[in-house]
């Protein structure tokens, strides 16, 4: 190709579009452009595999703890452990131990102490509940199913190396050979281990749940939506809609983003020194750790509330000012139903974040042991994080596995909300 | 009426939050992070049985449950405090200043301490406390002077020691793990020393070791692992050279992938610990408020519950958790003295 192909008009510039310099040029842009392409590919990913990563050590942990060893037990009450005028005060550990004697036959009473210990100790207490609710039982068999002690548990999923030397594993050799019997006899399951979510915290890994947990974490959120939802809202239409522009708002408005960045474990402080020093709440309360959520909570929502009412345009404010709305009118009338997809999905945003944050809970309390479900918001209880962190300072083996599950439910309910905050979005706000 | 109901919840809010501070039918209990398993254990237990509401039960370790149980009398205070040692003097005059006056002490048992280094390592560990002391302190004397820690390599202490360097993983400062450590082992090894003995007799201050043996080098080779004991179990897994510092419950539940380090060739097991052959163990207490009992509801039961044979005996459901129990006539002692209530002193 020669100069005098090009159109006369990039001839006249100067350009030369075949030079080596003008080839050169374009092929280092090409290139530049790949290496964004390649580097821009690479870091998502790196992000997917990291996401990955965590994901197969959470499931592949946890899933572990989403099933639970049961053994199925026939056990005859007798009237010499259990007086049939107080059956609440019976001697249920004999009970449960004279059951395991009669499986087992030939143990003698060294051998029958730990056999006893296969079941998980709520045992006795199962069969005090089903006598206590039916004192006809005593002299009968009762049959349950409850869950085994942690280390058949482990046994039992296969976590116990048995070939290992003995005085490296919890169980002995005669440990394991009885619980082997048991599977041959049929009376270990494995069914769902839905306690993970109806039970409170317990000692014993075969018996915790997070049930306490969920509940203080959704009364600890209600609190704060009911405290940050309102006072954000009104926070975000009196600083876009009436305050007026000077230097006062703009301080407002920096302040606000600025408390937007401010660590949690901050508020954490605060409402330690305020909540608890001053006003004298109760430790460990979720209405507590939802004031203080709220605190946390709060810049974000209103944030989000005034980018949701900024994005409303001014033609329908004006609209509803020219046919003589007052300016209240206008906002609640008009403006605010319009911004509401916004406010919620930025609401919900902010809630999320609420639910995952731990740091300024433990510091009001809320890591405490707590084996009921609170009733009220006032009642001490822990949140989901808290849960997690107490169950991964456990030495229990079982708490492991069960550590890793209780992270995939706190993932399962953020993701949910997301997904709740993506619905509300594409369903209900509107593009002008 | 979207407004109506806002300001209606609100209000409900506060009228709520108002009366919260009301009544209190749970017990309170904070404090050490080690007799935290103990305390659970006693308080699910006494609900099971008696069907009372749970006592609420804080880690708060025991410096943090001291400063909150010593805050005062009354129903937003906690009735009970776990402690991984003897309350101090301090501690007892704060206690004092607030009108907490009337407070019991029971000594519950002892809690091995344990180092434990991976399977996948072939050394059969066996330290004495010296040697210990001589990998771990910040100075360590040579040739009758103290000098910055010289060790790198347990080879450098004694040639019979593996030549492998020194990695050791520990509680920090703030624990009482950290404390009881530095009591038992840094001291105690440090005493052990001969040049040791000399230079604390030349300087004539009877506290010497204590001001001069307490200090954990910071040089790299005493690696401060934070809290979570099982963090320290997986660093453990992942470098088979490294050694690590925690309670025994941890080395219990941790068999298959730990081997306990003797001392002075005794391994830490139940029984040693029980016996006192393995030096290092450390005394548990709980502290209660006599001014509360009878007051919160089931207080009194619970800590008779806690002090009771079958939580505390040999074969107690506390000894399966891993607690060295008291011998007998301690135990019918710290009984007796809780059943009467009888207040402790502390003066030094």
């Amino acid at each position: 190709m020669t100069q005098t192909d090009l159109p006369a008009d990039l001839q006249s510039r100067g350009h030369d579009w075949a030079s080596p310099r003008a080839r050169a040029n374009v092929a280092r842009r090409r290139r530049s452009e790949t290496v964004l392409r390649v580097v821009g590919l690479g870091a998502i990913l790196l992000a997917f595999l990291m996401l990955g990563i965590l994901l197969w050590t959470l499931i592949s942990q946890g899933s572990l703890a989403f099933r639970q060893t049961h053994i199925t037990l026939n056990v005859p009450v007798a009237a010499e452990h259990v007086d049939p005028a107080d059956p609440a005060k019976g001697n249920y550990r004999r009970v449960i131990a004279a059951a395991m004697s009669e499986t087992f036959p030939e143990a003698d009473t060294t051998e029958q102490r730990a056999l006893s210990k296969i079941l998980s100790n709520q045992a006795q207490f199962v069969v005090r509940d089903k006598v206590v609710a039916d004192p006809g039982l005593i002299g009968n068999e009762v049959r349950i199913r409850v869950p085994v002690s942690d280390p058949y548990d482990q046994l039992a999923k296969g976590q116990v190396d048995t070939t290992s030397a003995a005085e490296t594993r919890r169980l002995s050799d005669v440990e394991i050979a009885n619980f082997r019997a048991l599977e041959e006899q049929g009376l270990i399951s494995k069914p769902l281990n839905w306690a993970l979510v109806t039970a409170n915290d317990s000692r014993f890994p075969e018996l915790a749940g997070l049930k306490g947990a969920i509940v203080g974490s959704a009364y600890a959120l209600l609190i704060c939506f009911l405290i940050s939802f309102p006072l954000g809202i009104g926070a975000a239409i009196y600083l876009e809609e009436f305050a007026p522009r000077n230097r006062l708002s703009d301080v407002i408005e920096v302040n606000i983003n600025n408390l937007a960045a401010v660590p949690s474990i901050v508020f954490g402080l605060l409402a330690l020194a305020v909540f608890l020093g001053w006003f004298g709440m109760p430790r460990g309360a979720p209405f507590v750790g939802g004031l203080t959520l709220a605190l946390m909570t709060l810049p974000t929502i209103i944030i989000a509330a005034r980018n949701a009412l900024k994005a409303v345009p001014p033609s329908i404010r004006e609209a509803a000012l020219g046919v003589g709305a007052s300016k209240q009118q206008v906002v609640f009338g008009h403006v605010l139903p319009l911004a509401m997809p916004g406010i919620l999905t930025g609401t919900i945003i902010g809630l999320a974040q609420a639910l995952g944050e731990t740091a300024p809970l433990l510091l009001i309390g809320m890591n405490a042991f707590v084996t009921s479900t609170p009733a009220t918001p006032f009642d001490a209880s822990t949140a989901l994080p808290t849960q997690i962190f107490i169950w991964a300072d456990s030495p229990e083996r079982g708490f492991t596995s069960r550590t890793s599950a209780a992270i995939l439910v706190l993932l399962g309910f953020l993701v949910m909300m997301n997904a709740l905050a993506i619905f509300l979005r594409n369903r209900f706000e509107r593009r002008w | 009426m979207t407004r109506m109901k806002i300001t209606v919840s609100a209000l409900a809010v506060v009228a709520l939050s108002a009366t919260a501070a009301a009544a209190r039918d749970q017990i309170r209990i904070v404090g050490s992070s080690t007799v935290f398993p103990y305390t659970q254990a006693v308080a699910e237990e006494f609900s099971n049985q008696t069907g009372a509401p749970a006592p609420i039960v804080e880690s708060t370790g025991t410096g943090g449950g001291m400063q909150i149980f010593c805050g005062g009398i009354g129903e937003q205070h906690p009735d009970l405090t776990g402690a991984s040692r003897r309350m101090k003097k301090s501690e007892y005059d704060l206690c004092q200043q607030n009108g907490v006056t009337d407070v019991s002490e029971a000594l519950i048992g002892y809690d091995g301490l344990s180092i434990a280094g991976s399977r996948a390592n072939e050394t059969d560990w066996n330290l004495t406390l010296a040697q210990i002391f001589q990998a771990l302190a910040a100075e360590v004397p040579v040739d009758g002077q103290m000098v910055p820690n010289p060790h790198t390599k347990w080879s450098d202490i004694d040639p019979s020691l593996p030549d492998t360097e020194i990695i050791v993983l520990g509680p920090p400062p703030t624990s009482g793990t950290r404390d009881a450590f530095v009591e038992l082992a840094m001291h105690a090894g440090c005493e052990q020393i001969d040049e040791i003995a000399t230079i604390a007799e030349e300087s004539g201050n009877e506290d010497w070791v204590a001001e001069n043996c307490s200090r954990m080098r910071t040089d790299g080779p005493f690696i401060e692992a934070g809290e979570n004991d099982n963090l320290i179990v997986q660093r453990l897994e992942s470098d088979p050279n490294a050694l690590g510092i925690f309670g025994y419950s941890f080395l219990f539940e941790n068999m298959d992938k730990l081997k306990g380090v003797k001392i002075d060739g005794v391994e830490p097991q139940t029984e040693t610990i029980a016996d006192g052959s393995y030096p290092l163990s450390r005394p548990l207490y709980f502290y209660v408020k006599n001014a509360h009992r009878g007051v919160i509801p089931n207080l009194d039961e619970f800590v008779n519950a806690y002090v009771a044979e079958d939580a505390l005996a040999s074969d107690g459901y506390l000894a399966e958790r891993g607690l060295v129990a008291l011998g007998d006539d301690e135990r019918t002692k710290l009984q007796d003295d809780i059943q009467s209530a009888t207040p402790v002193e502390i003066t030094e």
